[in-house]
């Protein structure tokens, strides 16, 4: 254990760089120094800066990537907490891509346990493990971990800084640091005087930064508070850099076309009507694709549709019924993963009424509103890479080998996303854009997918199924035996992102499935993966996204035959097991005024599932308006133990929901001779204004650990649809979408 | 043969085809890129600019069918100066990732020129051709309302 600690203490040990002008503050990398992405002097590669102040002001390099979370913000805002300076003051910035910006809690995500049940041990073991995120240089934005990982750290790296540009003033005053104060970005001298940090910024590159400890809940000014978001002027007025808004001199356009066969080979194409098109310079053969480069998108994407391409065949099934069938065959298979068998499930307990259901969800499409894209400049030495991006450390090393160039010679530009939910988590558009970039040495070429090319080649959402089994006595569950089989998206990215197979048991797959904090007594839960080569990857809330479907319709129809409210159900379960759980369940039983009846023409419907760390509760309202039903309302409560920014909460709990339900009433992806039919929003649309429901939000903060936020929203929306729409029509959603079992306003 | 807009109050000669989109013409000719392509089929209004003041989808407009005056989001207002529509969008912080926010702020502002105080039906009707993934919409509507008592105030 005595490593473990030492790690731990490691991990936050928070250091000082000079830089020119001034000093950079950040932590130092565990194990060996890794390199320092803003390039200090030599021989002070050891730390990675969070924090750099100099004669023009501080700037704080967020390391996350910034896809509307709101990361930047509270990432500013948990350094300028122990800095003593307003927000307003901090410039923010896309850190570069950089090994020493690892993501530690995304690694503690990975442990065997079902996170609610995590003990101090299992906690700390966590955060230890975390040093494994950073040998493999896991600098990713994902696992909705930003928070975990930087509440700590930056709070450090504030009271790091503020102590030591307090021990530049002392030794410049010729007093003791602990008669000095901070206020507003300056050391405030024993008789008033005020020394702005800019003009101690180069003394305090010289000094051993002092050991801190961190300020107390209590004196917090800006933790926990609603603040206005630094990214908001921009994106309110058109002036945001997202990855297709870049523009370096001399820029040319292109635009791609890759099987539509996913994972097809190009046997061969004519690009001869496409050459002397208007605005053409280049037609670029990717081996597995073309693209044309011209002086204008537009004129790129229809020069690149003018291409005749004889494609290969898709390496899976080419129909959509026939994949299925192969992921059913998953569950004649020996299971992947057991993560939870307690009791024995295969002995129904006398007395004990046993029901069963099979439920099927469809695959579906991230369908960022900012279509796939990449902007590169190779010069034959060098490469830049302009992207909005959920991995950059990832990207650089394999765009790196697009290239032929070491790590080193790439550097990678992190724009604001327009829209990740997983998607710009992968590594294709970089290195697409490399190898058109490539075409044209010494040109910045940005390559931006059209709609139809992007809808058509994502990596997708998996299709799932689950065959369920329970028995309920006595108005209790006391049985739940559930199977899950689908593809495995870790397995596919982890082979994607290295080479290597991933194999193992796969918790993501079974995650929102094994690990729900329900008291009951016989309880199993097994995950078989389904080996089929259509590409997939991790959609908002990941193996949640369709095990809270199968979990909580389940919970549902295990309530109904006991006779019980399906509400009251939940609520005697979680009790117990898991208070915080219990604790929104009764939120939203108080918001909506729940009274287990309703109205005819109206239905409601509760589902909770514990994703990342924090419970979500939701009911869900519909109305029957003339044959028509609206999903009027929803009330939403979540504990994730402490909220940083209250409104940002709200705003990921309400958009987690609305994403989960857009998917839950009309999305699916289909495939018919091994293409995707998709092609575009009219074909695979999102909720409107006019279809979204009145929201309600309430954040409860009674639970010891800090919960996640920008996934967890997503999973219980869709059970909490099909329970309402139950509720109203007596008729139970088995599958999705729920637009073709029910007549739902579009 | 170069084509003359007036963009933003000012005259830009553009030399492409006529069958260039104004939304392709203002992003990588003109340079501005507040304006967004989202679907290039209208499914989505990212793409959203006023051509005398009223809100078209400047993918469905061809460089030569350009009928008059056209102001893009950053005609509307800058940072330091935001139009009314977009101080409200700021106050209500209603952008997450931001990306459809133009189309929208576009949509709003041209809904309020037209009708200064709408119902949320009127807003819904108005609004229902904005797509927003990060589901933005309660924050929006609740921008809008604002933005139609300021201006009325004003």
């Amino acid at each position: 254990m005595a490593s473990i600690g030492k790690i731990l203490r490691r991990t936050f040990l928070i250091g000082s760089a000079a830089i020119v002008g001034g000093v950079a503050f950040g932590a130092y990398y565990v194990t060996r120094p890794a390199a320092n992405p803003l390039k200090p002097r030599e021989g002070e590669t050891a730390l990675s800066p969070f924090v750099l102040i100099d004669q023009q002001g501080v700037t704080l390099f967020a390391p996350r990537a910034e896809m509307g979370q709101g990361v930047m913000t509270t990432w500013a805002a948990l350094i300028a907490e122990e800095l003593d300076v307003e927000l307003d003051d901090i410039r923010v910035l896309h850190g570069p891509a950089a090994a020493a910006y690892y993501n530690h809690a995304l690694m503690g995500e990975s442990l065997p346990n079902k996170g609610y049940d995590v003990s101090d041990f299992q906690h700390n073991l966590g955060e230890a493990l975390g040093v494994l995120g950073r040998t493999l240089s896991l600098q990713v934005t994902g696992g909705s971990t930003s928070m975990k990982d930087g509440f700590e750290r930056m709070r450090m790296a504030g009271a790091t800084a503020r102590e030591t540009l307090k021990q530049a003033a002392a030794d410049q005053l010729g007093v003791d640091r602990d008669q000095l104060k901070t206020e507003n970005g300056a050391v405030i001298a024993p008789d008033g005087t005020r020394i702005p940090y800019t003009e101690l910024a180069e003394a305090a590159g010289q000094i051993e930064p002092p050991e801190v400890t961190l300020r107390d809940p209590s004196e917090w000014r800006l933790i926990g508070k609603s603040l206005p978001r630094v990214d908001i002027p921009g994106k309110s007025t058109g002036t945001a850099t997202f990855g297709i808004d870049v523009r370096p001199e001399g820029l040319k356009f292109a635009s791609v076309r890759m099987n539509p066969k996913l994972g097809g080979t190009m046997n061969g194409f004519d690009a001869s009507a496409a050459e002397t098109m208007p605005g053409v310079e280049k037609i670029v053969d990717l081996g597995t694709g073309v693209a044309v480069i011209a002086n204008n998108t537009w004129l790129a994407m229809q020069a690149v549709e003018a291409i005749d391409v004889d494609w290969g065949d898709a390496p899976y099934p080419p129909e959509t019924d026939a994949l299925f069938e192969q992921i059913a065959k998953a569950f004649d298979d020996a299971s992947n993963s057991t993560m939870r068998d307690d009791g024995d499930v295969d002995v129904l307990p006398e007395g004990a009424t046993e029901i069963t259901a099979d439920y099927t969800v469809p695959y579906l499409a991230h369908a960022t509103m900012e279509p796939m894209n990449a902007t590169a400049l190779y010069t034959g030495s060098k490469l830049d890479l302009w992207c909005g991006n959920q991995a950059p450390t990832l990207i650089q090393m394999r765009v790196a080998n697009t290239a032929g160039l070491e790590t080193e010679a790439v550097e990678i530009h992190t724009t604001y996303l327009g829209g990740g939910f997983g998607r710009r988590g992968e590594l294709d558009f970089g290195e697409i854009a490399t190898k058109v970039a490539m075409a044209m040495p010494g040109t910045p070429v940005q390559t931006t997918w059209s709609r139809e090319e992007d809808m058509r080649h994502d990596y997708y959402r998996p299709g799932a199924m689950a065959r369920m089994r329970g028995a309920v006595k006595d108005g209790k569950a006391v049985l739940i035996d559930g199977k899950v089989a689908s593809q495995s998206p870790t397995q596919q990215a982890v082979k994607r992102y290295t080479g290597f197979s991933g194999g193992g048991p796969d918790k993501v797959l079974v995650e929102g499935f094994f690990n729900q904090p329900y008291a009951v007594p016989n309880y199993r839960m097994s995950g078989h993966i389904a080996d089929l080569a259509v590409p997939v990857g991790f959609w908002r809330s990941v193996g949640n996204s369709h095990n809270g479907f199968f979990h909580e319709t389940f919970l549902d129809e295990m309530a109904h035959a006991a006779g019980r409210d399906p509400l009251d159900f939940r609520i005697e379960l979680t009790k117990t097991e898991f208070a915080p759980a219990a604790g929104c369940l009764e939120a939203v039983k108080e918001m909506s005024g729940w009274t287990g009846k309703t109205p005819n023409g109206v239905g409601r419907g509760v589902a909770m599932t514990y994703s990342f760390g924090t419970p979500v509760a939701q009911v869900i309202e519909v109305v029957d308006e003339d044959g028509t039903i609206r999903i009027r309302k929803a009330w939403i409560a979540c504990d994730v133990g402490l909220a940083l920014d209250p409104a940002t909460v709200e705003a990921q709990m309400i958009g987690g929901m609305i994403y989960g339900l857009s998917a839950a009433t009309s999305g699916e992806i289909t495939f018919s001779d091994g293409e995707v039919e998709q092609l575009n929003f009219p074909d695979y649309d999102g909720l409107r204004m006019h279809n979204t429901p009145v929201t309600e939000v309430r954040i409860l903060e009674t639970q010891k650990h800090l919960g996640g936020v920008g996934e967890p929203g997503t999973p219980p929306s869709m059970p909490a649809l099909g329970n309402a729409l139950f509720d109203l029509t007596g008729e139970r959603a088995r599958s999705l979408p729920l637009n073709k079992q029910f007549n739902l306003m579009v | 043969m170069a084509t003359a807009l007036k963009i933003n109050g000012k005259t830009h000669q553009v030399d492409l085809p006529d069958d260039v989109p104004l939304l392709w013409v203002l992003r990588d000719e003109v340079g501005l890129t507040g304006t967004k392509f989202g679907c290039g089929v209208a499914a989505c209004g990212a793409c959203t600019v006023h051509i005398d003041g009223e809100a078209v989808r400047s993918c469905q407009v061809s460089l030569s069918d350009v009928w008059g005056d056209v102001t893009t989001v950053e005609g509307l207002g800058t940072p330091d100066a935001m139009a009314t529509i977009q101080k409200a969008w700021a106050d209500h912080q209603v952008a997450q990732c931001g990306y459809c926010q133009s189309g929208q702020v576009m949509q709003a502002a041209a809904l309020l020129a037209e009708n200064p105080a709408p119902s949320d039906a009127e807003i819904d009707d108005a609004m229902q051709g904005n797509l927003c993934r990060c589901g933005t919409y309660p924050r929006i509507r609740a921008a809008i309302n604002d933005a139609a008592s300021k201006l009325k105030e004003a």
